[in-house]
């Protein structure tokens, strides 16, 4: 087996790459009641790097790009740029957004040039340049045409186009490619890491923010995962070398799958499984940085994956119908979904107890068995069953409605309490969830309007033990 | 380096190139240039007469040769007037938008504003304007133009600040990164993002200033004469107290030609132009064509100007206010907060507080000049306009509601009636008041009813407008469920369509209320043949006082309508415009 450079410890050389950025022990915090969304962040950038921050949806880290890019500030802790704080938005930072954010009132000759207003050029000079910038992203000929005009490859290329012709130092890119094709993100990432390593644009960091794990493992030299509630780094891994990230060598498969571990248990001191996983290998390993990884968090609560009835039971009953497991990645493949929308999947029925995660497959259990052949109330009964033993905070509520005096609860009083714990839009996508969950097991009924939940009576749960 | 590959593109009509567009025959370009000069000479000619001195009595000729150039001086007017209320607007929602502390008082301000009734401003404003220009007219224009901004500049600032509040959280982040600078970020994102509310509620603002361009014109004065400004709604009072019927219509028929005159040569050509600044990502649908617009774009006098004139002015502009920053490898651009800077709210907020305060003492002390038996005329005054008001609308939702979900409905007929309707909307009803009046006079109830009557004229078209809106959006699916299971008849009017448009009609009714109290002003009170026919009524009361200049009553008048008005729209509007949008919501 050849030896996978993987983990292998960082060399101690004299001269050490210019660190470009630093965020130091950052924290940030939203809203009058400080729910935390950062929360003690230190990361570097660093000269000649392609850096990717992996983490799953809602984890903070596009707010951790904007702390970094000086769009906001931390609430505690600093930003550095070049060692000097930062005190406003970085001039040498380029951001490409998610959403492209062209203006649609402009020519794509006119977006591009947006960045160069604000400097001495003159008109001439920033035409030029803008259009040596549209050539090179591939857009010439493209030059009058109006935003809606074009696809949503084209777009995101004018944004890179636009980002480009300001010759940042770093670049930025939140989650460029999630709002395209498959294949439109293909071909652009591929032109993007050709343009990055024959050095045919003068930025000397990239930072890339994520939820695709094959994306970073594709691009990346170094590559951060993130937790979610409070977003924390939980570990850097290196990446690949150059020449190994696009086939499907032994040593890519171990990267992804050392990734899938870490982010499908969220609770998992990830520092310590990489660790573990090198020594396996029979590789003296340190994690990336070499420095004592991020304290580990044991969850206080447990976190609903945002996962429908129909999606869960759809899924559960299409495992069944292939045998009873699944390999992640095919099945992601097959089912034609978001890696992380199938992550959450997995995760809710796991959580459930309808299947297990075990390594990169998918393993159905005898209850998730039966529960997929099941008539519908046969099937309701299962999931009665194993949600009240599983979800704590189904549980909770119908305590909580059982012994209220009306058998009924304000919404109010459970967001209240769920905020202690999550943000309030993770407070509310967690309320939304347990009620679709508890309205289908016939739990309880919520009346939107009153926002009042009130208990079912007919299927009231015997005390449990 | 990979090609792209390169999709069909979609035929867009509004970015063919150049050589697509038709090109504009040069009489037209001679034209335009002609009707150029002509408004540049007229608003010469009017700037002159401005210095002219002041007196009082008739200046007003009766007579068809002066219309145009009466015409074409309220217009002037009204332009005045409407790039005041816009500049304001602008500067107004900024700077509400920039500060929590500051949105916090502006936005009730606004509100407040937006619901006392302007006509009552009327005689105070002139006094102190003539005092600040003694002698001269100027201070009688400004006095007009004044109270013409009052009534276009408030929904203006709303909608501007709506906008501004919305802009996409990227978008801005882009302007930001990219490092535009207040000037060019308010040029290149703040104004194209909300160029469509501010023209459509430019349209709003011009049909409003209308309605008080009538009555703003002509004055009382003291000993019982009149100040006069040369223009269409002195023209139309003189003509209705004369009892010249034949002058009034003349003037009608005036006012209508510019309406629709504005409405083909502006404001079509505007809505057609600002479906660029369109948020969808689409490429354009159905863009409402313009004559006027492809005739500016296919000008070569057009293009000359703008190369040669507009283009480089603006870019030295765009200079002169935006700094440029070198943007220097390894440094990063310190910004500290001034020390005044964080001071600026607090003293903002002491003055303003500083000036309530004031101004609430001031009017204690008025106020406790008054008798009881005078406050009892003001109650039973208000009362009885507040019936009036509640028939009007009443009135006014019986007609339109079927009428509107119709039109609504048809296609056919939406489409066709929108201009039309827009167009009637712009009509003041004070400026037909005058006509109606000779006719209503004789019905029973006398004045009183005439009252309603009007009120009624001016405020249906807002109720109309939104419920056709409100019937134009009820989605075509939901009405083939209908059919489909066979709701009709009340069932359907009950289950779908009034439910459907209840968050319009809600907005129409809030507009309408006002504007019936403000009505109530010019309609409770008329002097015909130097005859004074008035009924019980607030607005009555208003008049008489502002007229016989006793500002207690006026004052207490004054404080009780907006009063109403604003508790009205508090207690009831927007109660049901919150439930209209939480439970009535379409999505």
């Amino acid at each position: 087996m050849a030896a996978s450079p993987s983990t292998l410890p960082a060399p101690a050389d004299a001269s050490a790459p210019t660190v470009l950025l630093a965020a130091e022990s950052v924290r940030k915090y939203y809203g009058d009641d400080r729910t935390p969304v950062l929360d003690n962040v230190s990361v570097e950038l660093r000269e000649g790097e392609f850096v990717a921050l992996l983490g799953p949806s809602g984890s903070g880290k596009s707010t951790l790009l904007r702390v970094l890019a000086g769009l906001m500030p931390p609430s505690e802790g600093r930003v550095l740029a070049h060692g000097q704080p930062q005190t406003g938005p970085n001039p040498h930072v380029a951001i490409v957004f998610q959403s492209f954010a062209l203006f649609p009132w402009l020519s794509v000759q006119d977006n591009v040039e947006l960045g160069l207003l604000a400097s001495p050029l003159s008109p001439v000079d920033r035409h030029e340049r803008a259009q040596k910038a549209i050539d090179l992203i591939g857009l010439s000929g493209f030059e009058e045409a109006f935003p809606k005009e074009l696809s949503g490859g084209m777009k995101q290329r004018v944004g890179f186009a636009r980002a480009l012709v300001v010759q940042p130092e770093v670049l930025f890119m939140d989650e460029p490619f999630s709002a395209l094709d498959v294949l439109t993100a293909e071909n652009l990432r591929m032109e993007l890491q050709d343009l990055w390593n024959e050095r045919s644009i003068p930025t000397r960091a990239i930072l890339l923010v994520t939820h695709n794990i094959d994306e970073a493992v594709s691009l990346a030299d170094r590559i951060l995962v993130f937790g979610a509630n409070p977003g924390h780094v939980r570990v850097e891994l290196r990446g690949l070398p150059v020449g190994e990230r696009r086939q499907k060598g032994p040593a890519r498969a171990r990267l992804v799958d050392t990734i899938y571990h870490v982010m499908t248990n969220p609770e998992e001191d990830a520092a310590a499984y990489c660790e573990q996983r090198a020594a396996e290998a029979g590789r003296p390993a340190t994690p990336e940085t070499g420095r004592p990884s991020a304290a580990v968090r044991p969850r206080r609560y447990q976190t609903l994956p945002d996962v429908g009835i129909d999606d869960l039971t759809g899924f559960v009953q299409y495992l069944a119908t292939v045998g009873g497991r699944g390999n992640v990645h095919e099945l992601a493949r097959d089912l034609q979904m978001r890696t992380d929308d199938l992550l959450a999947l997995v995760e809710a029925t796991d959580l459930l107890g309808f299947a297990d995660l075990q390594e990169r497959q998918v393993l159905l259990t005898p209850a998730g068995l039966q529960f997929a052949n099941a008539e519908l109330e046969e099937e309701k009964a299962i999931f009665r069953e194993h949600a009240m033993e599983h979800v704590s905070l189904l549980r909770y509520i119908v305590r909580e409605l059982e012994a209220a005096p009306s058998h009924s609860v304000e919404s109010e009083r459970v967001l209240d309490d769920l905020e202690h714990s999550f943000s309030s839009e993770e407070a509310r996508r967690q309320f939304e969830t347990v009620v679709d969950w508890g309205r289908y097991a016939e739990f309880f009924t919520y009346d939107d309007k009153s926002g009042e939940l009130s208990l079912d009576e007919e299927h009231r749960m015997p005390p449990a033990a | 380096m990979a090609q792209p590959i390169i999709p069909v593109l979609p035929a867009d009509p509004t970015s063919r190139a150049a050589l697509d567009r038709p090109q504009t025959p040069r009489w037209v370009d001679a034209l335009m240039l002609c009707l150029v000069t002509a408004a540049l000479y007229g608003v010469l000619r009017a700037a002159m007469t401005w210095r002219a001195p002041i007196s009082t009595g008739t200046h007003v000729v009766l007579d068809i040769a002066h219309l145009p150039l009466y015409a074409a001086l309220s217009t002037l007017r009204m332009t005045i007037a409407y790039l005041i209320a816009l500049i304001f607007s602008l500067a107004y929602a900024k700077i509400a938008s920039q500060s929590r502390t500051a949105e916090r008082f502006m936005l009730p301000l606004l509100d407040i504003l937006q619901s006392v009734p302007i006509l009552s401003f009327l005689p105070a404003v002139f006094l102190a304007l003539a005092a600040l220009f003694p002698g001269r007219t100027i201070g009688l224009e400004l006095a007009a133009i004044l109270l013409i901004f009052t009534s276009q500049a408030w929904n203006m600032a709303f909608a501007f600040h709506q906008s501004l509040m919305t802009i996409p959280q990227e978008l801005g982040e882009a302007a930001t990164v990219y490092h535009l600078g207040a000037w060019r970020r308010f040029t290149r994102l703040e104004l194209p993002f909300g160029a469509i509310a501010l023209i459509a509620n430019s349209m709003m603002s011009w049909a409003g200033g209308w309605f008080v361009l009538i009555f703003s014109e002509q004055f009382p004065g003291p000993g019982g004469s009149n100040f006069e400004l040369p223009g269409l709604g002195s023209y139309l009072k003189e003509a209705t107290e004369a009892g010249n019927t034949m002058a009034v219509v003349l003037a009608l028929i005036t006012l209508v030609v510019i309406i629709v005159l504005l409405d083909q040569l502006l404001w079509r050509p505007l809505v057609a132009w600002s479906d660029r600044f369109k948020m969808e990502q689409s490429a354009a649908g159905d863009v409402p064509p313009s004559a006027v617009l492809d005739a500016l774009r296919g000008s070569a006098l057009v293009d000359w100007v703008r190369l040669h004139a507009l283009v480089p002015a603006g870019r030295s502009l765009d200079e002169f206010l935006s700094r440029p920053r070198a943007i220097v490898p390894g440094v990063v651009i310190e910004r500290t907060r001034a020390g005044w800077r964080r001071a600026a709210p607090w003293v903002w907020t002491a003055i303003v507080l500083g000036l309530v305060a004031w101004g609430s003492i001031a009017t204690a002390n008025s106020l406790t000049g008054l008798g009881g038996s005078e406050w009892r005329t003001i109650g039973i005054g208000a009362g009885a306009t507040f019936i009036r008001t509640i028939v009007a609308l009443l009135l006014a939702v019986a007609w339109t509601v079927p009428v509107g979900v119709w039109i609504g409905m048809n296609p056919r007929w939406a489409h066709r009636s929108q201009p039309i309707v827009q167009v009637i909307a712009s009509i003041p009803a004070t400026a037909v008041f005058p006509l109606l009046y000779t006719l209503l006079l004789g019905l029973p109830g006398g004045l009183s009813m005439a009252a309603v009557l009007l009120m009624l004229l001016g405020t249906q078209w807002y109720v109309l407008f939104n419920v056709i809106a409100g019937a134009m959006a009820i989605p075509s699916d939901l009405r083939e469920a209908s059919v489909t299971y066979g709701v009709t008849g009340w069932r359907r009017w009950r289950t779908l369509i009034l439910p459907a448009i209840f968050p319009y009609l809600v907005t129409g009714m809030l507009t309408a209320t006002g504007g019936a109290w403000n009505a109530s002003i010019v309609a409770e009170a008329i002097s015909v043949k130097n005859r004074t026919y008035s009924t019980t009524g607030l607005g009555a009361i208003i008049i008489d006082a502002s007229n016989t200049q006793n500002f207690r009553v006026l004052l207490a008048g004054t404080l009780v309508m907006s009063a109403i008005v604003i508790t009205g729209n508090r207690l009831v509007w927007r109660r049901l415009y919150s439930l209209a949008a939480t439970r009535y919501r379409l999505d």
